[in-house]
């Protein structure tokens, strides 16, 4: 169909008019490098960390602690801590978020100014820096109520106002929180309407038709957006700098007034403050490895359950 | 206020005329007010941010006072009713022996730097002209009368010189006379920003034409989920990446003397910058409405020329709106900024020197400071000009860029 087109009419914008188009077939071309650029420093990236990575890498690396002042031993502690942060960061985003993207999907009105506000923060909680996260977290969590939760319980004693695992956590769950509400909210978008007015009809009030109906649809939407803020939550390093990671603990945390190690933040002092980076060069890149199978395997995880959400709906 | 309530009329007329059902009142009420909590959270970190710096704010009055009135305090509480508490806490401490050094410099120096924003100002603070114009950004007066009866941490030595050297190039902030030149940082994180855009930029908006142009319905399929994979990536891993492996690999091809450079922070945060630009105007080409598309292929016009001078105008606006928003995520860059870009606020224009970006120096110093402490309050500033900035560029994005998206589409 095209090409007899292209014979009848005139080319439009050169004056060409037969023969091979070199100048098309160039600017495709160009896009077609573009692309396999990308995905060639994407598969770069993680050939180098995974072949560097490799030779460190196994069961006794996991599970074991640093010893000898860091440049040898495992990153067991900074795995537990992110673990704990991601965990407390998810008890913390999830029923939030949840309940946020609820509100935008089900109770708010199309064109309210209300909702557009709502939406418009969470956005703007998405592409907010994550140090300013970090800032807040320090500011308002450790100095704010940290403090203030010193000075009317503990009498003045430090206990809270520090950093600590609970603050870094609270402070991520802020970071991820956009993440949650945008997949919950598409996976109620994906909830038929006959089915609520189903309910509706039924007798059922809007409540009922939530709690019975809407919400056990987006089971899998609450899923997704968990992962792929655990995700999110386990790579972040900026908000956690000075909200609670810590550079090297012999114990693991007990309470969440513990600092706590991190995995990207091990990387990032070990890569950047240790005594000798030439020597820990395979723990960096086996700490890396491990950072990244961890971020990409839930993020494939939250793909694939998205994309069985997105076929279900159709 | 009450949008659930006239929802639910909508609905449920029968059953709310016939019982009010306290439970689901409540939990409406709920879900409601936490839809807020979104909207407070910008708000706090706003004030709170901010308010970590306030005492630089505080000490900007104070400096001019002691200037302006060298009499008394009676004089400035008339002046200033609202932050009267304030000024007399922290007035005894340091209202002597600055007055007279500081008179000439703080006088002197900013008056050369005329600034715009100087008339803004001019309502809240008439008298105080000279000192308040080295103050680069507007959005802060609004806030310093917001936020000004909150409570104001005291602060250290040499404070009253803040303001002044903030248009120095020199940042020391640790020293005998802490200098904090803002304009070190301000070029560094420019020039990192610059090189980044200039590869993520063409590089993402290019694969997105590919994508959503020429790909077929499966290539497509496979490429998008792939490039989008590299937003997965966590900024620290391609800090590390790039500081293990492009430093050297780069350095190697070009032979300059710095290992870490502006140029491989650059390098580093184009690829954090990719997937954003990739995403969004990826989603601004296909919604493009079809007759565009076809009109332009009916009349004769080849597939690549309808991509570039059809498709490609027409969404514009979103692609714009993914270029500011990479600029967002370029700009508050953190880690790779810390570990890629070698941490010096030089003040040079080459590209292979070390930088500083301002996100990179809040996050190095910050665990190093006291707490009410000058240096701490000024990471806090520049903590607060971050927000602002990602805050506007979010916000133009979001208006501006939509708006005429629309306009465009509905062909007025």
């Amino acid at each position: 169909m095209k090409k007899s087109k292209k014979e009848i009419a005139p080319d439009f914008f050169s004056n060409k008019k037969k023969g091979v188009d070199i100048k098309g077939k160039l600017v495709v071309g160009i896009t077609q490098v573009a692309v396999l650029l990308i995905i060639a420093i994407l598969f770069v990236i993680l050939g180098i960390i995974v072949y560097e990575g490799r030779e460190r890498f196994s069961w006794e690396f996991i599970s074991s602690f640093p010893t000898n002042g860091m440049t040898e031993g495992g990153i067991f502690p900074a795995l537990i801590g992110t673990f704990i942060l991601v965990v407390v960061m998810s008890i913390a985003a999830v029923p939030f978020g949840t309940i946020t993207a609820i509100y935008l999907t089900e109770y708010a009105k199309e064109n309210s100014k209300i909702a557009a506000a709502v939406r418009f923060s969470v956005r703007t909680l998405a592409v907010v820096p994550s140090i300013i996260f970090g800032l807040f977290g320090l500011g308002f969590f450790i100095q704010f109520l940290g403090t203030g939760i010193d000075k009317t319980f503990n009498g003045g004693e430090l206990h809270w106002g520090q950093p600590n695992i609970l603050w870094a956590s609270l402070t991520m769950s802020l970071l991820t929180l956009p993440v949650i509400i945008v997949s919950v909210e598409e996976a109620l978008k994906t909830i038929p309407r006959e089915l609520r007015e189903a309910s509706l009809a039924l007798g059922a009030t809007k409540w009922q038709t939530i709690k019975n109906v809407v919400l056990p649809g987006s089971v899998s939407g609450i899923m997704t957006g968990t992962i792929l803020a655990v995700s999110r939550g386990a790579g972040e390093v900026a908000p956690i700098l000075f909200t609670g990671a810590a550079y090297y603990l012999a114990t693991l945390p007990e309470s969440l007034s513990d600092q706590f190690m991190n995995l990207g933040y091990h990387i990032y002092i070990m890569s950047t403050q240790s005594s000798d980076v030439e020597k820990t060069m395979p723990i960096q890149f086996a700490t890396t490895l491990v950072l990244l199978i961890l971020t990409l395997s839930l993020n494939l995880v939250a793909v694939i359950i998205r994309s069985r959400i997105r076929r279900k709906a159709k | 206020m009450n949008p659930i309530l006239q929802e639910k009329n909508n609905f449920t007329k029968e059953s709310l005329k016939k019982q009010f059902r306290l439970s689901e009142f409540l939990a409406e009420k709920i879900i409601s007010s936490v839809a807020f909590l979104s909207i407070t959270i910008i708000v706090l970190i706003f004030v709170f941010v901010f308010k970590e710096s306030l005492p630089l704010f505080s000490f900007v009055k104070k400096a001019k006072e002691n200037t302006e009135i060298q009499t008394h305090t009676g004089a400035e509480i008339e002046k200033y009713g609202e932050s009267e508490i304030k000024t007399e806490e922290i007035e005894p401490e340091t209202y002597g022996a600055p007055a007279e050094d500081l008179e000439p410099e703080t006088y002197g120096t900013p008056t050369e730097e005329l600034n715009p924003v100087a008339s803004k100002i001019e309502p809240t603070e008439p008298e105080t002209y000279g000192i308040v114009t080295e103050d680069l950004n507007p959005e802060k007066t609004y806030i310093q009368e917001v936020v000004i009866d909150d409570k104001v941490t005291e602060n250290n030595e040499g404070a009253d010189k803040t303001w002044s050297t903030f248009f120095t190039t020199e940042w020391v902030p640790v020293s005998e006379h802490p200098r904090f030149g803002l304009l070190g940082l301000l070029i560094g994180t420019l020039k990192v920003t610059l090189i980044a855009m200039g590869i993520a930029g063409p590089l993402a908006i290019l694969a997105a034409l590919y994508t959503s142009c020429f790909a077929s319905k499966r290539v497509k399929e496979i490429i998008k989920p792939i490039i989008e994979m590299l937003a997965a990536f966590p900024s620290v891993v391609i800090g590390f990446f790039a500081l293990m492996v492009l430093a050297t690999f780069f350095q190697d091809i070009f032979g300059y003397d710095s290992r870490l450079n502006a140029f491989i922070g650059g390098v580093a945060m184009a690829l954090a910058a990719i997937p954003i630009i990739y995403t969004i105007s990826e989603d601004a080409l296909s919604a493009v409405p079809k007759t565009f598309s076809e009109a332009s292929l009916a009349l004769g016009a080849s597939k690549w020329q309808t991509a570039f001078f059809v498709i490609l105008p027409a969404a514009t606006p979103g692609i714009f709106a993914a270029l500011l928003l990479g600029v967002g995520r370029v700009f508050g860059e953190t880690m790779i900024a810390l570990m890629a870009t070698g941490n010096a606020a030089l003040l040079s224009t080459n590209p292979f020197e070390s930088v500083r970006t301002f996100a990179a120096t809040i996050g190095a110093e910050m665990a190093e400071t006291v707490f009410g402490e000058t240096h701490y309050s000024v990471l806090f500033f520049i903590g607060s000009l971050l927000f602002i900035f990602s805050f506007a560029l979010n916000a133009i994005a979001e208006f501006y860029v939509k708006g005429r998206l629309i306009k465009k589409f509905q062909g007025k």
